[in-house]
């Protein structure tokens, strides 16, 4: 079986709760406005920060995580390749964060049942970015200043201004896993 | 006997980091293009356009292929009538790691140690391999290795009695836990015989064969051939989002082993398989 079409939204973040909502597992989404970079070290950081009942750097009401570290940029450009990094090792931490109002996460690759969870829990959305495309998605970066754990270098928290910045819903507020579906209907045996 | 002063392979390897991160080689652009022909599902053709539209701006812009930029696998195979002169081989390589990093504006990924993960600001050490081959050259071959794909690699330890079809097991195994994790299309390196450590780095050096190239042995090209179709009969397909390329090679390598013995070795790359030669 073949999907005839493939559905592309443009959308608006920090990502309301109503639009939320509305997105489906499959859908192709282009994102503008402004999203935050973490990757290991700074969730490892900020789950440390809650755990001894500090504030975080960045609120996440609504927010939505990128799971990437960049390379350098090049003088006169706001930033390197800037392509996904794996979720799952973002797993441990991201549920807590979630229960706090983060609205969705970019990355790639597969999710833990936990994770599922909080996100049917707060009516989020995960994504996937194109893994490996990173000098293709940096196109769709506008800008990017780090804005916490500076040391971290790489694995800093960047906010980051995108313009149609193209994503697809793998996991959907109801559940429905794209990585799953997509297999299902695409295997031979 | 041939000299050779170490800053020749300082000032090679640091360009080959800056190349291999840039740039893939024909025989991976090719394969790609001829994937995006024959993919079935819509948005896989979609993924694949866009993965062939990156490789185009990473050259004309000089931004890397993918952002993680790898730890600097090198493969040094030296003739045994060369003498190096100029300081330590491993100090020089590794400088060339470091020049090609900072100037190349390649991501530092490597941290000092496993467990408390400073990172060494520089991408070094590279892993080196070295092998004494005949003659007054040196070949290198320098293959950054990203760890999305990385991660997901594996080394099973087989009885003899498991047979092809444990190899078999084993490989389709690894790939469908990889899924969407490893980037695909995949490039999948498997090292089979040896021992625990031959077999991973018989798996590595497999994924420096262009993906071309089939196995002069007729029953391994023949596993080359019938994984590749079943690897791409899975579904997994590009991205991990559904379709019918999964992997653009499988590329095996033996070597003899233990009467009690059968290491498989599954090796992981994602489309971004990255490795400029040269020979010095
Ligand atoms: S697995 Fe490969 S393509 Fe994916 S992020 Fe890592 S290096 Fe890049």
């Amino acid at each position: 079986m073949e999907m005839s079409t493939i559905m592309e939204r443009h959308i608006k973040v920090p990502l309301s709760n109503e639009e939320a909502l509305t997105l489906q597992s499959g859908d192709y989404v282009y994102l503008t406005g402004t999203i935050y970079t973490a990757r290991d070290a700074a969730h490892k950081r900020m789950y440390e920060a809650l755990s001894n009942g500090e504030a975080l750097p960045i609120d996440m009401g609504n927010n939505v995580i990128y799971y990437m570290g960049p390379s350098p940029a090049r003088e006169g450009r706001p930033i390197g390749s800037a392509g996904p990094t794996t979720s799952s090792r973002m797993d441990k931490y991201a549920p807590a964060l979630l229960d706090l109002g983060l609205k969705g996460m970019i990355g790639k690759g597969k999710r833990s049942q936990e994770v599922r969870d909080a996100i049917i829990r707060n009516g989020a959305v995960y994504f996937a970015a194109v893994g490996g495309a990173g000098a293709l998605l940096s196109r769709s970066i506008i800008a990017s200043e780090v804005i916490a754990y500076d040391d971290l270098g790489t694995e800093a928290i960047r906010r980051l201004e995108i313009k149609e910045f193209p994503v697809i819903v793998v996991i959907d507020a109801q559940g429905n896993n794209l990585y799953e579906t997509a297999i299902e209907e695409y295997k031979k045996d | 006997m041939r000299t050779i002063d170490v800053s020749v392979i300082t000032q090679n390897i640091k360009e080959m980091c800056i190349e291999a991160n840039h740039f893939l080689s024909e025989d991976m652009e090719k394969a790609l293009k001829l994937a995006t022909k024959e993919e079935n599902a819509p948005l896989g053709r979609q993924i694949l356009e866009q993965l062939q539209k990156n490789m185009k701006i990473a050259g004309e812009d000089m931004i890397p292929i993918c952002q993680d930029t790898g730890m600097a696998v090198i493969f040094m195979e030296i003739g045994q009538e060369v003498h190096f002169e100029g300081g330590a081989l491993a100090d020089a390589i590794n400088e060339g790691v470091r020049q090609g990093y900072i100037e190349g504006y390649l991501r530092k990924s490597v941290v000092k140690d496993p467990i408390y993960r400073e990172n060494t600001k520089d991408n070094t050490p590279a892993v080196i391999y070295y092998e004494m081959t005949l003659g007054d050259k040196v070949k290198i071959t320098v293959a950054p290795k990203g760890f999305g794909s990385e991660n997901m690699s594996r080394v099973f330890m087989l009885k003899p009695s498991d047979g092809i079809e444990g190899v078999k097991n084993a490989i389709l195994t690894a790939v469908k836990e990889a899924g969407p994790n490893a980037c695909p299309p995949m490039v999948v390196g498997v090292g089979i015989g040896g021992t625990f450590e031959k077999c991973a780095l018989l798996a590595k050096k497999a994924l420096t064969r262009s993906v071309n190239e089939r196995s002069e042995i007729p029953y391994v090209r023949e596993l080359e051939e019938e994984m590749l179709l079943k690897i791409n009969e899975s579904g997994i397909g590009p991205g991990g989002l559904g379709g019918s390329t999964t992997a653009l090679a499988v590329n095996v390598n033996t070597y003899p082993t233990h009467i009690a013995g059968l290491p498989v070795a599954i090796n992981i790359c994602c489309h971004v398989n990255r490795h400029a030669i040269r020979v010095v």
